[in-house]
């Protein structure tokens, strides 16, 4: 009887989870369906719940990859802009979360201070400073001016402060013994690893600039200099007949993010839950 | 501290290395190479962080016109303090309440729910719940917008029709503008939140939970004696993030109205910086809301610090 009982609530509780589960996923859902209809229709009605299965058709996609020029800019734009940061922030921090970890030097107490109070400052007070300063370098609607800010990480500093705590030590130790230098030490047998935080770190930096919008919104100006999310923003108007762009595009902007997950979920959870960062 | 290992064990190893140039061997040495290692990072640091927030501090007691800059003193903020700013610092303190609470009871409820034997396909849920934070605020708000569209065709008044209820002009009040964004929010944020709490959920010793089963404690005593306790400082931690990053919102207004909303019904703070110090040019007034902003933020900051005990115990 109890027994029974048990097994009634564990049924609701795992249907209860799909239901929940469903209700999240439901957006991406619509906005796959909705791709496939004919982007009039779509800017007439929105995203309906009920509608004419036999027009679902592959035009919108057709259209963005033969008509499309722009976005195809926009996309390598913002390619270009994530590679870019990845490699850079990644080089920066990595550097120096493991000298922060693996040495002993004077005022490393008060620098990992340092950093930690000035990571309470919010980007959105940096933000005017550092454009009258794109502006001066005549940095303004360049990659250059977009990415630069973001190669500061602190908060991979952290993570890969963390993660180089747990490094072996004594490695370093016998590779010195063997002529090896700091350098050396560094690039060729530690860095390696710390791959699996690199991995985490790559992916926070790349989706942070993937779909970063306020900075790259205040620098980039001409059309052809836009990242994805700008780029799409200025499709967004309630008079647009860009909508077959507008939908096709987004599913092309999010898919290969997808597709990324599902193959290195470990690092994509240990890269966004470290500070809940805002991506 | 664990970095505290013993570098200096063989102080002969210097001399033990094949000879190299003074230089090289100055470069290599254990005092200067750490220093090396951090200054890239120092340099871009403040170059790209300090001088800004200094910059930005002194711009918001400053006039800034093209070629001519000047002090005014506390100018930019006698002006900021207007209906306006009210109205955006209000709209942004809602927003904060709603989604600070949402985004903390219901990730606790669904972590528990998720982290418990019975239930299926962990896996499966736990990555269909994370994968909205993948998608940017752009296109998960062009969905939004789409589905909360005013016709009656949209996906959101449809489901209102078929329940019996009136079709929303979702945009134009401000209470369904501020349910929009918080939805928003809510929708891309709950997977990222619900693994915090799941990681959190698996320090909690599962002898409590036997030593509590033989005491005869009901599943909700568990919960609030055994497992609350140990959620404290991840939901301080999780509280803290959600009410900065709520205080900088400014997307999930801006994929609803662009610039300008109805009444200001969607205007947030750096929705307010961005209106005046970009779009109007007005810069040293749009980094006194910076500052303002900033005081806010830190004040937050330093609570979760005197809250989770840092000035107690002095390291990290």
């Amino acid at each position: 009887m109890k027994k029974e009982k048990r097994k009634i609530s564990v049924m609701i509780a795992n249907i209860g989870m799909g239901i929940i589960c469903l209700i999240a996923l439901f957006p991406v859902i619509m906005l796959l369906i909705s791709s496939l209809r004919p982007s009039s229709e779509l800017m007439r009605t929105g995203i309906s719940l009920a509608f004419d299965w036999s027009v679902l058709n592959l035009d919108n996609y057709m259209y963005i990859f033969t008509e499309a020029n722009g976005y195809w800019g926009w996309y390598m734009n913002s390619l270009i802009i994530s590679a870019i940061t990845i490699v850079l922030s990644l080089f920066f921090s990595a550097m120096v979360g493991y000298a922060l970890a693996v040495y002993d030097f004077k005022g490393k107490n008060l620098f990992f201070t340092f950093v930690v109070f000035i990571l309470m400052v919010p980007f959105e007070i940096l933000m005017l400073p550092l454009f009258q300063m794109m502006i001066s370098f005549q940095l303004v609607d360049t990659y250059v001016g977009v990415l630069l800010p973001m190669i500061v990480a602190p908060i991979a500093v952290f993570f890969f402060r963390q993660y180089a705590l747990g490094l072996p030590i004594q490695l370093m130790d016998a590779a010195r013994i063997d002529g090896a230098t700091e350098y050396g030490i560094y690039f060729k047998i530690m860095l390696p690893l710390m791959t699996p935080s690199l991995g985490a770190m790559a992916i926070l930096q790349g989706l942070g600039s993937w779909n970063n919008f306020l900075w790259p919104l205040i620098v980039l100006r001409s059309n052809d200099m836009f990242t994805l999310p700008i780029g799409l923003a200025t499709l967004l108007t309630p008079y647009g007949n860009n909508y077959d762009v507008l939908i096709a595009g987004s599913v092309m902007t999010v898919i290969p993010i997808i597709i990324l997950f599902i193959f290195f979920q470990r690092y994509f959870i240990s890269g966004l839950t470290v500070g809940g960062v805002k991506g | 501290m664990k970095t505290d290992h013993n570098l200096a064990t063989n102080p002969n190893v210097a001399t033990q290395k094949p000879p190299r140039k003074p230089l090289m061997k100055f470069l290599n040495s254990k005092k200067v190479v750490p220093y090396i290692f951090v200054s890239p990072f120092i340099i871009s640091f403040l170059v790209l962080t300090v001088y800004p927030a200094i910059r930005g501090i002194i711009m918001s007691f400053q006039s800034v016109l093209p070629g001519q800059v000047n002090f005014v003193g506390l100018a930019n903020y006698d002006r900021v303090f207007n209906p306006t700013f009210y109205k955006a610092l209000t709209n942004t303190t809602i927003y904060v309440i709603l989604t600070v609470s949402i985004l903390t009871i219901l990730p606790i409820i669904l972590a528990v729910i998720l982290d418990s034997r019975f239930i299926k396909l962990k896996t499966i849920f736990r990555a269909s719940l994370f994968m909205p934070a993948l998608a940017s605020t752009i296109v998960a708000g062009m969905i939004f917008r789409l589905m909360f569209g005013e016709t009656d065709t949209a996906a959101a008044n449809q489901l209102l029709n078929w329940l019996g209820m009136e079709s929303v002009d979702w945009k134009f009040n401000a209470w369904s503008g501020m349910f929009l964004m918080v939805m928003l929010c809510v929708w891309r944020w709950l997977g990222v939140n619900i693994l915090y709490f799941l990681a959190a959920l698996q320090t909690v010793p599962k002898e409590l939970y036997e030593a509590a089963e033989i005491d005869g404690a009901s599943i909700f005593k568990k919960f609030w004696y055994v497992t609350l306790p140990f959620l404290k400082p991840v939901t301080i931690f999780v509280v803290t993030i959600s009410i900065i990053n709520g205080f900088r919102m400014f997307e999930e207004s801006f994929v609803f109205w662009e610039a300008g909303s109805p009444g200001n019904i969607g205007l947030t703070v750096v929705g307010y910086i961005y209106q005046q110090g970009i779009q109007q040019n007005d810069m040293g007034f749009g980094a006194a809301i910076g500052v303002i902003l900033m005081l806010i933020i830190f004040i937050i900051s330093f609570i979760q610090l005197v809250l989770t005990g840092a000035f107690k115990r002095g390291d990290e």
